[in-house]
């Protein structure tokens, strides 16, 4: 099983929110993410999830709350008030962020395994065979050859690709991953053998996960709890499981209804 | 003839060779000839100036000392000092447009232009040689300009502009060495966005540079980049070395001379103060190598000096000989002899 799991959240939002000028993207935004957790945030096109998760992994500035993050050490700091250098060195260490284009996530001129190297080279690795050895490994760990470990992510599929940048973003074993509709860019089958994959290692490893999707199908396979948004707000979290089969709120019943068998 | 296997990134050597190149420089010298005749022929004005326009230069007169104006000069050298503070750390500064085109050393010019003094003595080398085209006109440049005497011979010289060698013969505390540099960002290749490699460089993020060797690794089983291999300078800030071949990185570790870099089409001064650490970037299983050469210049014997590729006839006949000329001749002038030192072409051998 899991190694011991700390009882303090891993990250919580309180009161987050954001302005772009007089739009709203969203606002009041609480809630408490566990290690191991899994926390699938639902809703339409402009619903402000996207906003929220760039809030959350720091690549916006929140014009209203906070974020605070247990960092590796125990100590609890509020993600903002962090320098750039730590901001990134989270990012390359104990985060990461799967994108829902590969393109955005991978380093397209360099091959798969300078791909999965470069955080370990972020880090200081600096022995090529060991570089190599564990880029060969967690290639094998994605279900992709190691043959391949010298060919350019140009040359793989849509879901090799989704694949790869799992591997690059799990070598260095982070504690969060931020996942922006990883399987969208898919077709059925591939994104079901992509699923199963992110779900054995998320298990596996102990994985906390913020997952962004509009496919309520992919959160009712892989998260443990749910956040609906609507117009930049939450209207109803809960268990996955309680959420998708009773739904309170109109919308959220709206929206579970419009799913063809979810 | 030379014979070269460098590749795409280095056709800046290959357009020198062509003719447009030296066209416009003909005839950016036509025009400084024709409005030359035309200052001689009006009334002299009053010149302005700093303590170093006291001395006119000799020949070209309607020129500040050294081409620049004083102004100007100010400015390169407070790029070229808060450089000398910050080892490594490419300073910004407004090139200014040079009788010359892009890819002739311009920012090497400026940064010359900004040191010299007229007891200087100027060494001007391209590829090693000091009697290639850009070698000779820079060196012109400067004696027109600035009147200051020029030789070939390391050992006499104060400052030395250079493009892509390092001469063999060890340089000293009273030396400056001047690169020309045309591509001054070391991650360039690896990130376009010049907003995220300053800010790869201010929070010393390298993971990048050693994502590239791991690629040379990977594709060619040892590192393959042979010039431009990027250094380390004083434990912080990863530098490009300008293209002279990595042979050259081991000179630049705990150099007793001032080493300055200017990149005038990339307005970028950067500096090496004396006895300062140089790390060229490696992996610990794949550390850094020189280049080897299996036999000795064939025209002086020496050992353990860069050597170029002569083609000495239209049947594969070559040879191997010193790419720094002036220690090529010093030796010989020794008394040391290559194989081929008694055969090899006039023109090749020189005098010796």
């Amino acid at each position: 099983m899991m190694a011991k799991l700390n009882d303090k959240p891993l990250l919580s939002a309180r009161n987050l929110g954001k302005h772009y000028g007089q739009r709203l993207g969203c606002r009041d935004v609480n809630f408490d993410l566990y290690e191991g957790e899994v926390l699938a945030v639902v809703g339409e096109s402009g619903s402000g999830k996207s906003t929220l998760l760039s809030l959350l992994a720091t690549e916006l500035s929140p014009t209203a709350g906070a974020v605070n993050y247990r960092m590796r050490d125990g100590e609890t700091r509020n993600l903002f008030d962090l320098s750039e250098a730590e901001r990134r060195f989270l990012l390359r260490t104990d985060w990461g962020f799967v994108r829902q284009d590969a393109r955005d996530g991978l380093r397209m001129g360099v091959s798969a395994g300078g791909n999965v190297g470069e955080r370990l080279m972020a880090v200081g690795g600096r022995h090529y065979g060991r570089i190599r050895d564990t880029a060969s490994d967690w290639l094998n760990r994605v279900e992709i050859e190691p043959e391949r470990i010298d060919d350019l992510p140009k040359s793989f599929s849509g879901g090799m690709r989704q694949r790869l940048q799992i591997a690059r973003n799990l070598v260095t074993h982070p504690r969060l991953v931020f996942m922006d509709e990883p399987t969208s860019s898919l077709d059925v089958s591939v994104q079901a053998r992509l699923l199963d994959l992110i779900r054995g290692l998320v298990s596996e490893l102990g994985l906390a996960v913020i997952i962004v999707t509009h496919d309520l199908a992919v959160a009712r396979l892989l998260s443990h709890r749910i956040m609906v948004m609507r117009q930049g707000r939450v209207i109803e979290t809960g268990l996955t499981d309680q959420v998708l089969d009773d739904p309170r709120e109109a919308y959220t019943q709206l929206l579970v209804s419009s799913v063809l068998a979810a | 003839m030379l014979s070269h296997c460098d590749n795409v990134q280095a056709t800046g050597f290959v357009e020198h060779l062509k003719l447009p190149h030296y066209v416009d420089f003909q005839a950016e010298l036509g025009l400084v000839r024709q409005m030359r005749a035309e200052y001689a022929g009006a009334p002299a004005r009053a010149e302005g100036g700093g303590r170093m326009s006291a001395v006119a230069a000799p020949q070209a007169s309607g020129y500040n000392f050294a081409y620049l104006d004083e102004q100007t000069k100010r400015m390169i050298r407070r790029a070229i000092l808060k450089g000398i503070a910050i080892p490594g750390y490419q300073v910004p500064f407004s090139s200014r447009e040079m009788p010359m085109p892009y890819g002739w050393g311009t920012g090497g010019v400026q940064v010359t232009a900004a040191i010299i003094g007229p007891d200087d003595v100027l060494k001007v080398i391209d590829q090693g040689s000091d009697d290639t085209t850009n070698a000779v006109s820079i060196r012109k440049f400067f004696a027109k300009t600035a009147g200051v005497a020029t030789t070939t011979e390391t050992k006499d010289a104060t400052i030395i502009q250079t493009r892509h060698r390092i001469p063999e013969r060890q340089l000293t505390e009273k030396q400056t060495i001047v690169f020309q540099v045309p591509i001054p960002e070391p991650l360039r290749f690896l990130e376009p966005r010049e907003t995220e490699t300053r800010k790869l460089h201010a929070l010393a993020d390298y993971g990048l540079m050693h994502v590239k060797l791991y690629e040379d690794i990977s594709r060619h089983g040892h590192i393959a980049t042979t010039y431009d291999y990027p250094v380390e300078v004083a434990d912080r800030y990863v530098m490009n070395p300008s293209p002279t071949p990595k042979f050259d990185n081991p000179k630049m570790h705990m150099s007793p001379a001032l080493q300055l870099f200017g990149a005038g089409r990339e307005k970028r001064i950067y500096a090496v103060p004396p006895f300062t650490k140089v790390r060229s970037l490696d992996f610990e299983d794949h550390p850094f190598e020189v280049q080897k050469f299996d036999k000795p210049c064939a025209l002086c014997a020496a050992t353990n000096v860069y050597l170029d590729e002569v083609v000495l006839d239209d049947r594969g006949g070559r040879m191997f000989v010193c790419s720094d000329s002036d220690y090529c001749e010093e030796r010989r002038a020794d008394g040391h002899r290559g194989e081929l030192s008694g055969e090899a072409p006039h023109l090749v051998g020189g005098a010796a």
